[in-house]
């Protein structure tokens, strides 16, 4: 959907926490801060909620464990159970190191799926960008118009708190599959509906 | 919590010179930008040269058989398994850099992580090879695989440590090439940024996965790292220990010994850390990082290196002692016959591993060696030759001489095809070396940036001013506003 951003650039993290606190107080939605390397903190600053991709991570290592020891143990007591040496169908300990390995294998690609899925990332899709400066020295800020608020107001408040760039960009706040040396096109076209 | 940007004097730096976030992205995406140098192609030139005869190697040993290569009765595994053994070993300082030194908070693995686990996955990409290769009708390699098949189905044998290995290996890669991959979407994002041609655009903004920066994918990557790193810690652990499994399961004199695993896994992480270390210091040279890859981080590595081989000589030593301790003939002869006999036929070998893991990496008990380059990498390279002699000891001098005297006579020496397809690896990991080291960000620049105000060395100057402070004053200032 296209709507229409104030984006706030900052260079100084002692400037930017305190920035993210006092929009918030004030009421505006900060739509992202996209920065350049992960800043500790800032998430609880934005009041974001722990990721829970960890847990995700244990359940596809479990699926990996019993995949494993289930599929290793149907083989060799039902599928076809065969005599190596004499010794028992189902020895436990000697499918330990397999048991591990896709317990592992399960759940890191498993994890990666879910971490590109929920960032919505892979090859060919394109998001818009709102500095390119937020992959190099800077944080940016971006907050949204709503109907309760003007751009022109965000604009001065994000100056107050120490914004050294401040602009204004409509664009598209979802993704869509493009190429970078391509120009921006969206996939929707209609006219620019705000309020 | 966040803004504390304090650390001890004490620390060195971990970035020199005077830098601020804009300067890192420019030292380090910089190389990328500008066109290759003479010196990288005639390199690639010489590395893709030693592939292509690897290639013509292997392509005799598909086309007429195993017997290209010298391998005999009693020697059935020969520089092949030590070739894979020593190229998977080298793949371990990778994972361990990343993964263990990320659990334990060691801030210099920011500047050598991104180049050691590439290495990891080229160095495991060579090892793999070997097996593939060694099983002579490569074409049936995905009988390893289990899936229900119209053979039987025929399943492989999983009390095998063989078959382990293949798991092992396989999701070491995969694993270890994730945990390289999801390090580098941010740097493909910053490249791509501030690309000015058309491919460079294209290029990295396929290999971005479209990274913006968002809080909340940072939130996720950092957890996503996290437990990768600690799913990767034991998983480093394992891959080793079940390449020792190969021999110690088996019942051959001088293999069937409990003490392989912590054995391997150090003396893995020893010529690991030794591949690093001479890729780095030509790779920091070449590129002008001395800055991100300073002297303290070949010091970090070279007290990792002595520890390992100092591990791995105790580790020798124990096994000679319980050889002769265990009152088992064939255990003894094995070890006093085969290779502590000097005038064996392959003593020169036991030797020459003894000297290079054991005798010289002992001189980096002094600092002033540590941390000179010259010499660290003289001592690179050692190493490594005495890790390809560790595991040609193991393997060759346990069953060149079987319980049959009568096959004693046969004196193993590669073929031309054998060392061919060892040269061909070393064509294949620095091929990808080069190419890595043209074309991707050789340093991780988002972590550089993340320590930078901790630990560069422009800010940490700064920081006397905060040693001096009054321990509240500085919570009131430094502190709770971060709260």
């Amino acid at each position: 959907m296209i709507k229409k951003f104030v984006v706030g650039t900052f260079t100084d993290e002692k400037v930017l926490f305190p920035a993210v606190k006092n929009v918030r107080r004030a009421g505006y939605k900060i739509h992202d801060v996209y920065t350049p390397f992960p800043v500790h903190g800032l998430d609880h600053a934005m009041g974001l909620r722990e990721t829970s991709l960890h847990t995700m991570g244990f359940i596809y290592g479990i699926t990996g464990t019993a995949v494993a020891i289930g599929g290793m143990g149907w083989i060799f007591t039902t599928d076809w159970p065969l005599n190596i040496g004499g010794k028992p169908h189902f020895p436990l300990p000697a499918f330990i190191p397999i048991a591990f390995e896709l317990t592992v294998l399960f759940s890191a690609v498993g994890m990666v799926w879910t971490f590109c899925w929920l960032c919505k990332m892979m090859p060919g899709v394109k998001k818009h960008h709102f500095s390119p400066r937020a992959t190099d020295d800077a944080f940016v800020m971006v907050i949204e118009c709503t109907e309760k608020n003007n751009e022109s107001e965000i604009e001065s408040f994000l100056e107050s708190n120490g914004a050294i760039e401040i602009n204004v960009q409509e664009a598209e706040d979802g993704w869509w599959f493009g190429r970078y040396d391509k120009e921006q096109k969206l996939y929707r076209t209609e006219p620019l509906e705000i309020e | 919590m966040s803004l504390l940007k304090y650390e001890s004097q004490l620390r060195e730096p971990l970035v020199d010179g005077d830098k601020n976030y804009h300067q890192v992205t420019e030292d380090i995406i910089g190389p990328i930008e500008t066109k290759p140098t003479r010196l990288w192609w005639i390199g690639l030139s010489i590395a893709i040269a030693l592939l292509i005869f690897g290639v013509y190697s292997v392509y005799r040993e598909v086309v007429y058989g195993i017997g290209q290569w010298n391998l005999n009765r009693t020697v059935g595994w020969g520089w092949d398994i030590t070739n894979f053994v020593w190229w998977i070993g080298i793949g371990h300082a990778g994972t361990l850099i990343s993964a263990i030194l990320l659990l334990f908070r060691q801030g210099w693995r920011t500047g050598v992580n991104r180049a050691a686990e590439a290495m990891t996955i080229f160095a495991v990409i060579c090892a793999g090879q070997f097996p593939i290769f060694h099983m002579g009708r490569v074409w049936m390699g995905f009988f390893v695989m289990p899936y229900p098949n119209t053979r039987g189905p025929l399943w492989p044998n999983f009390n095998s440590a063989l078959l382990w290995d293949v798991f092992a290996v396989s999701t070491y890669f995969t694993v270890s090439l994730l945990f390289w991959y999801t390090g580098l979407l941010p740097d493909f994002a910053t490249i791509r940024d501030r690309a000015k041609t058309k491919f460079r655009k294209m290029f990295y903004g396929l290999a971005s996965f479209g990274w913006t920066g968002s809080t909340k994918h940072w939130q996720r990557q950092e957890s996503l790292a996290l437990v990768l790193a600690g799913l990767a810690t034991p998983l480093v652990l394992s891959v080793h220990t079940i390449v020792s499994f190969d021999f110690a399961t088996s019942v051959i004199p001088g293999w069937h010994t409990t003490i392989f695993p912590p054995y391997f896994v150090a003396g893995a992480i020893f010529s690991g850390f030794a591949m690093v270390q001479s890729l780095l210091i030509i790779t920091r040279k070449v590129l002008h990082l001395e800055d991100y890859i300073t002297i303290g981080h070949i010091e970090a590595m070279n007290k990792v290196i002595v520890l390992t081989g100092s591990i791995v000589g105790c580790a020798y030593l124990s096994e000679l002692f319980v050889a002769w301790y265990s009152q088992n003939t064939y255990e003894w002869w094995a070890f006093r016959e085969n290779r502590v006999n000097i005038f064996s036929p392959y003593g020169w070998a036991y030797y020459g591993m003894m000297f290079c893991n054991v005798v010289s990496p002992q001189l980096f008990w002094s600092r002033k060696l540590r941390r000179n380059v010259l010499f660290t990498f003289f001592m690179a390279v050692l190493i490594n030759v005495g890790m390809w002699f560790e595991r040609f000891v193991i393997i060759v001098t346990s069953i060149y001489r079987d319980f049959l005297p009568s096959s004693w006579t046969t004196y193993y020496s590669p073929s031309i095809w054998e060392i061919g397809f060892y040269l061909g690896t070393f064509g294949l990991f620095f091929t990808c070396y080069f190419l890595f080291a043209k074309f991707f960000p050789v340093i991780a620049v988002a972590e550089i940036k993340h320590i930078l105000k901790t630990s560069g060395e422009n800010y940490k100057a700064k920081m006397t001013d905060l040693e001096k402070k009054d321990s509240e004053k500085f919570y009131i200032e430094e502190v709770e506003h971060a709260h």
